[in-house]
């Protein structure tokens, strides 16, 4: 009940703060703009073995990989806000308080959930004039995935930022992390592609599984077992990281 | 996540008139040093010994690294103590830091406020984090921006206000939830005059509402003039502790200080005097003071200003200016350390 109100009243802040400057939505929003704009017409004859014969089912298949895409570096790259609020003092404010700690970190993982949905949703409409068609039913269900991966990589990012509390070791590590990652799901050009020990690699990567959900729901198969497989994979993950944040949130952040 | 369950402990009835409010034994802390070849630390703060009394305004004075900020970053339960024990409004520092904080107030260095919201937003949630009800906070918050002269700005954001303002509103942010005890962390460190004397006075207001204040400082006149106690730290321990006066009237005499000729050759002259004073029988001690000063620590000052004119004249040396003084804190310090904490 404490932990609820608490992070409530973290998320609550945090959205304030978010909302006094809005700058963070266009560069949220312009990054993956220039891949829909720039880079997925290329990807037509790419698409091809994976069933794409229009420009619209090319956006079909590229705009789910691209949402996934954008929560999982948005998300990751999240500790640098916890970075600016460690040097600020703020976070020491809080804890000579008794908050909850658990509710400092939720609070503020929560936000960076909201900010990426806005994110998705804009690039998602942005999408429609493309030739974009998706279920709201499926729609939601992929967001639902985006949100716990928004959650699971935040998590990942604040635990990293209080391992690596410097801004400039805090780039290189999450980019190592970050881009092995993104080139084994999937989401630039498709695995279909791939030499066998490449695809039997990309299997062992969480979030290629969560591609093939979020891929598996823009294309209405929402029975498709990628789906399930999907939601389960990523809200085991999603637990397991934030325990793992959390507590090392509550043994260096005392 | 244990720590997430601190504030479920029922609530304590708050001691009624404990005289120690804070209360340290041998409080102690080191960190790992820097150093890769051995497995060395570094000790912080090698074992603090206070007794702050309830209502009063305890000042802890010494030099930039000497342990303050580390002392009271145990004390307000932000970092755990190695070894020792305190008991602060009643509670037990290692034992029960929940109820630590919800009976102590905190005010870091560099504050701690964000910069897009106003006074008035920070207040409420500052109120709102130590549990209280939304409508209180509310009227907690309208009492603070009165008491604490914040009506001006309290709805601006906190990026425009000036450093004074800005300690006002960290001290109020400090003191929303009513605590027994508040610690302040060198409260007017890169503050102007005016806005320093505000400060001071923000802080006698609340010693006369009954609240403990435990303050760190590096400035002498600080300590001398807001204090009602002080404790000296140097190297990670206490080397006294004691009203300023009290700890002025344990220098025993006058400071007289001499002045030579300045120009060429004072360094060496200045040196010549030291050496012609040293044998005098009625100097405790002499420090030599920038290049043609000399600080001397003596009995009786007037007695012993004729005989050292008479003394340096012998010897071909006729000072300048010579000056009379109370010894000061940083007497004390430099009694005590065998530094002056001026020079930092």
């Amino acid at each position: 009940m404490k932990l609820a109100r608490d992070t409530w009243l973290v998320f609550q802040r945090q959205l304030l703060l978010m909302a006094r400057t809005p700058v963070w939505i266009a560069v949220g929003v312009i990054q993956p703009l220039f891949y829909l704009l720039l880079f997925a017409p290329l990807l037509k004859p790419v698409f091809a073995p994976m069933g794409a014969t229009t420009y619209a089912e090319t956006y079909q298949i590229y705009v789910p990989g691209l949402l996934a895409v954008l929560v999982i570096f948005g998300g990751l790259f999240t500790g640098f806000s916890l970075l600016g609020e460690l040097r600020a003092g703020i976070i020491e404010r809080s804890r000579v308080t008794p908050v909850s700690r658990l509710a400092l970190l939720l609070g503020r993982a929560l936000r960076e959930v909201v900010a990426l949905l806005v994110q998705a949703v804009i690039i998602t409409l942005l999408a429609l004039p493309f030739g974009l068609q998706v279920r709201l039913l499926d729609l939601l269900l992929a967001y639902l995935l985006l949100a716990l991966l928004a959650l699971m990589t935040s998590a990942i990012s604040y635990g990293i930022a209080l391992l690596v509390p410097s801004d400039s070791a805090l780039a290189p590590v999450v980019n190592t992390i970050a881009q092995p990652i993104a080139l084994l799901s999937g989401v630039l050009l498709p695995l279909a592609l791939a030499p066998h020990w490449l695809q039997a690699a990309a299997h062992w990567n969480p979030f290629y599984w969560a591609v093939e959900g979020m891929r598996a729901l823009f294309s209405g198969h929402l029975g498709d077992n990628a789906v399930w497989q999907s939601l389960l994979i990523v809200a085991a993950m999603t637990v397991a990281a934030v325990f793992w944040s959390a507590r090392l949130f509550s043994s260096r952040v005392r | 996540m244990a720590r997430s369950t601190d504030s479920q402990v029922p609530r304590q009835p708050i001691p009624s008139r404990e005289f120690w409010l804070i209360e340290t034994k041998g409080l102690r802390k080191s960190y790992p040093s820097r150093k890769r070849s051995k497995a060395a630390t570094v000790d912080a703060v090698r074992g603090i010994d206070l007794s702050v009394a309830a209502g009063e305004i305890f000042g802890f004075l010494g030099p930039n690294g000497a342990g303050k900020t580390t002392t009271l970053r145990m004390l307000a339960t932000l970092i755990r103590p190695d070894g020792g024990a305190a008991r602060i409004a009643g509670a037990d520092l290692l034992t029960d830091p929940g109820e630590v904080r919800r009976r102590i107030g905190y005010v870091a260095q560099g504050g701690g406020t964000a910069d897009a919201v106003s006074a008035r937003e920070e207040l409420v949630l500052q109120a709102r984090m130590y549990g209280i009800g939304k409508s209180e906070a509310r009227q907690r918050t309208e009492d603070a921006v009165k008491s604490f002269d914040l009506t001006e700005f309290a709805d601006r954001p906190c990026s425009s206000y000036s450093g004074g303002q800005r300690r006002r509103l960290d001290i109020a942010l400090g003191v929303i939830h009513g605590p027994n005890v508040l610690f302040l962390d060198e409260p007017t460190v890169g503050l102007d005059p005016p806005s320093r004397s505000q400060v001071w006075d923000e802080i006698r207001r609340l010693r006369t509402e009954g609240m403990t204040v435990f303050v760190t400082t590096h400035y002498l006149d600080e300590a001398d003039a807001l204090c009602d106690r002080i404790a000296i730290i140097d190297h990670g321990g206490t080397v006294a502790e004691g009203t300023p006066e009290e700890l002025k009237r344990e220098i025993a005499g006058d400071v007289v200080l001499v002045g030579l000729e300045l120009g060429d050759g004072a360094a060496d002259r200045s040196q010549r005097a030291a050496d012609a004073l040293r044998a005098e029988p009625y100097l405790h001690r002499l420090e030599l003071q920038g290049e043609d000063g000399l600080r001397l620590y003596v009995e009786n000052g007037a007695a012993a200003i004729p005989q050292l004119l008479r003394t340096l004249e012998g010897a071909g040396l006729a000072p300048g200016t010579v000056q009379l003084q109370r010894p000061s804190l940083d007497d004390v310090f430099l009694a005590r350390t065998g530094r002056s904490l001026k020079q930092n």
